[in-house]
């Protein structure tokens, strides 16, 4: 690279280049779609493309349980009652011969079901409501925080055998249950974000053009809020699938003919299983952790791509 | 302008005023008057320019003319010319038109522009809502508006993090110029910039005066910004106007104490010229429990009895010819003038 110092120097590489990406961005074609911007920046995340597969993978081998597998998640098999992961049987059997490969597919389905739904439906409620009140205050904040400390100052587990007892044990009076006590925690940080970022200045210019309420906060605030929603969101998708898998573990999940990923963990109860049959509860264990670890990197993916400031 | 009486906005007795609540039952224990009384009108096509130390009620009073900040009392009167409309009556249906009519430039570069939208992402709601449908249009309007604020319009996609101080400034001018509006209020629109930029900042806000025909409330502290763009100047003090008139007439023949004390603390880039500093004692008394009579009478030095008790009024005086508003009983004294 020859860099001459008079004026009239010649262009060198670096100009060049400049001049390029000048040359394009004049031509419009540097104004990326946002979408592509979106996913190049999640994407070149390796923790997030990592995160990705392995979660695309346990849904679609979940959700095509039926086509992967010969067996039945229930029928029982007396014959071969706590066997060693074989080639018949890839993960083993349990205590009544079920095939432990077909349940934990099987059970994948509910579980994500149970955990990823009740995550993002109660992280929508929570946000629905802490956006809003939190950015009008006065009154209406007041009721809903009352509301969401009613919610949460009742412990998970009574609230739970309370349900059950009530309603009967059943896969969507769990989820209601994980909505109803789930919401309240990204609810308050919904708020709070709220509450310091309606008095930045854009938030007055936006207000001074007469734009509503709703377009101020679910449009214009919302996005700026979203990093740690997002990551709440992740963490709490974790923290409801393992409480699935606790609560079917206590027998208050799931009815135990279901196959989730709690119920199969369920019989780990027993101390000699635990000691003795490490396939019954070892393979399902490590789908927990991968799915749930999946998870958090997307949600950590997802963060940092909605972060403009951020290269990507 | 003096010749053009051509009233744009009028405040009468502008107050905003809010409340203080303590206890365990958030009693309310008092009042912060960050506004307390304020008349002012502002003449079409002129620069107003509204002075005074922190805490004066300046920003309050810029928030309240365009109703970012309720006011408790008082009238904002909007004139055209076949209607006056106080606009603090009207809900936020009947503000739409007259939030067309008026916008704001804000302090901060840093915080007034939303970092998680691109320059056309947070410019194209305003235009929506006023009427440009399609998105080559607004597309085409906020390229001609960055243009008029000198710069390129390819920068509308770019996000805010990547301008500078002086750049965002300029997008926030461009943003309130966006639809149309008659009257801007520059809330210390140039205060955060450093002084080069400053100067650029300015320039763009005269000529764009001149091109739209605009009217500007100038908020600011820095008086040597006010002398270079302002026609007329309200210095205020603990929420009120204490003094009012032409910008050169203020220089000339100060008539309150305060206005001569902030005068003396401006700066002056010459080391021969020994200025008599008039060294405010103490600070601006608290807007919640204002000291009685004149608010100003516990630092100025020329205080009389009377200034204790009485509360002046802003009154009318006529130096050479010009109206020339201050509230001050000093004046009132022969020997003041």
């Amino acid at each position: 690279m020859s860099v001459t110092h008079d004026s009239g120097r010649k262009k060198n590489h670096l100009d060049r280049q400049f001049d390029l990406i000048r040359r394009r961005e004049e031509a419009g074609e540097l104004s990326n779609p946002k979408g592509y911007r979106f996913a190049r920046k999640f994407l070149s995340n390796r923790l997030a493309a990592f995160g990705l597969v392995v979660f695309t993978l346990i849904v679609l081998v979940s959700v095509l349980a039926p086509l992967l597998t010969p067996y039945n998640p229930r029928a029982i098999d007396l014959r071969n009652i706590l066997k060693p992961p074989t080639w018949e049987h890839w993960f083993g059997t349990d205590k009544v011969g079920r095939d432990l490969f077909t349940r934990v597919l099987y059970g994948g389905q509910i579980s994500i079901l149970v955990g990823l739904g009740s995550a993002l439906a109660s992280a929508v409620v929570g946000v629905l409501v802490g956006c809003y009140t939190g950015y009008v205050g006065g009154w209406r904040d007041a009721l809903a925080m009352r509301v969401s400390e009613i919610f949460m100052s009742f412990p998970q587990i009574i609230l739970v055998l309370l349900l059950v007892a009530i309603l009967g044990q059943s896969l969507s009076n769990l989820i209601i249950i994980f909505i109803l006590t789930g919401w309240g925690g990204i609810y308050r940080l919904a708020r709070a974000r709220m509450l310091s970022l309606r008095e930045e200045e854009y938030v007055q210019a936006l207000r001074s053009f007469g734009l509503s309420t709703p377009i101020i906060c679910y449009k214009h605030i919302l996005p700026n809020a979203l990093g740690p929603i997002m990551v709440n969101i992740t963490l709490s998708t974790a923290a409801f699938i393992l409480a699935e898998a606790g609560l079917s573990f206590l027998g208050l999940g799931v009815p135990l003919d279901i196959p989730t990923w709690g119920n199969i963990l369920n019989v780990a109860q027993d101390l000699r299983i635990l000691e003795n049959n490490w396939w019954v509860w070892l393979p399902v264990g490590i789908v927990i952790s991968l799915f749930v670890l999946s998870v958090n990197f997307i949600g950590d993916g997802l963060r940092d791509a909605t972060d403009p400031t951020q290269q990507g | 302008m003096q010749q053009n009486k051509d009233v744009i906005l009028k405040l009468r007795d502008l107050k905003a005023h809010f409340p203080v609540k303590a206890g365990v039952f958030k009693r309310t224990v008092g009042h912060v008057k960050a506004v307390d009384g304020v008349d002012l009108d502002i003449y079409r096509g002129e620069v107003l320019g509204v002075v005074g130390e922190s805490g004066c009620g300046k920003t309050t009073l810029g928030k309240a003319i365009l109703r970012l900040v309720e006011s408790s009392e008082g009238q904002v009167i909007y004139c055209s010319d076949d209607e006056q409309r106080d606009l603090t009556t009207l809900d936020n249906e009947g503000m739409v038109p007259y939030r067309k009519k008026l916008q704001i430039v804000f302090q901060d570069p840093h915080s007034s522009l939303n970092p998680a939208f691109t320059i056309f992402g947070s410019l194209e709601d305003p235009l929506k809502k006023y009427g440009v449908k399609s998105r080559a249009e607004r597309r085409k309007i906020i390229g001609d508006l960055l243009e008029a604020v000198n710069m390129r319009p390819e920068y509308m996609d770019r996000y805010p993090h990547e301008f500078s101080g002086g750049q965002r400034q300029r997008i926030g001018i461009a943003r309130a110029l966006s639809i149309g509006p008659e009257l801007i209020v520059c809330d210390e629109a140039v205060s955060a910039l450093d002084v080069s930029i400053q100067a650029q900042v300015l320039q763009l806000l005269m000529k764009l005066k001149q091109e739209k025909n605009l009217t500007y409330v100038f908020i600011t502290h820095d008086l040597s910004v006010t002398e270079y763009i302002c026609d007329r100047i309200a210095v205020m003090y603990l929420g009120r106007v204490v003094e009012l008139c032409d910008s050169e007439e203020l220089y000339n023949h100060t008539l309150h104490p305060y206005t001569r004390a902030l005068l003396s603390a401006v700066p002056v880039a010459d080391l021969d010229k020994q200025t008599d500093r008039i060294v405010l004692e103490g600070d601006v008394p608290s807007p919640v429990n204002p000291p009685s009579g004149c608010p100003f009478h516990p630092r100025c030095q020329s205080a009389i009895e009377r200034c204790k008790t009485d509360v002046p009024k802003l009154k009318r005086y006529e130096v050479d010819g010009r109206d020339h508003f201050a509230s001050c009983h000093l004046v009132d004294l022969p020997e003041a003038v």
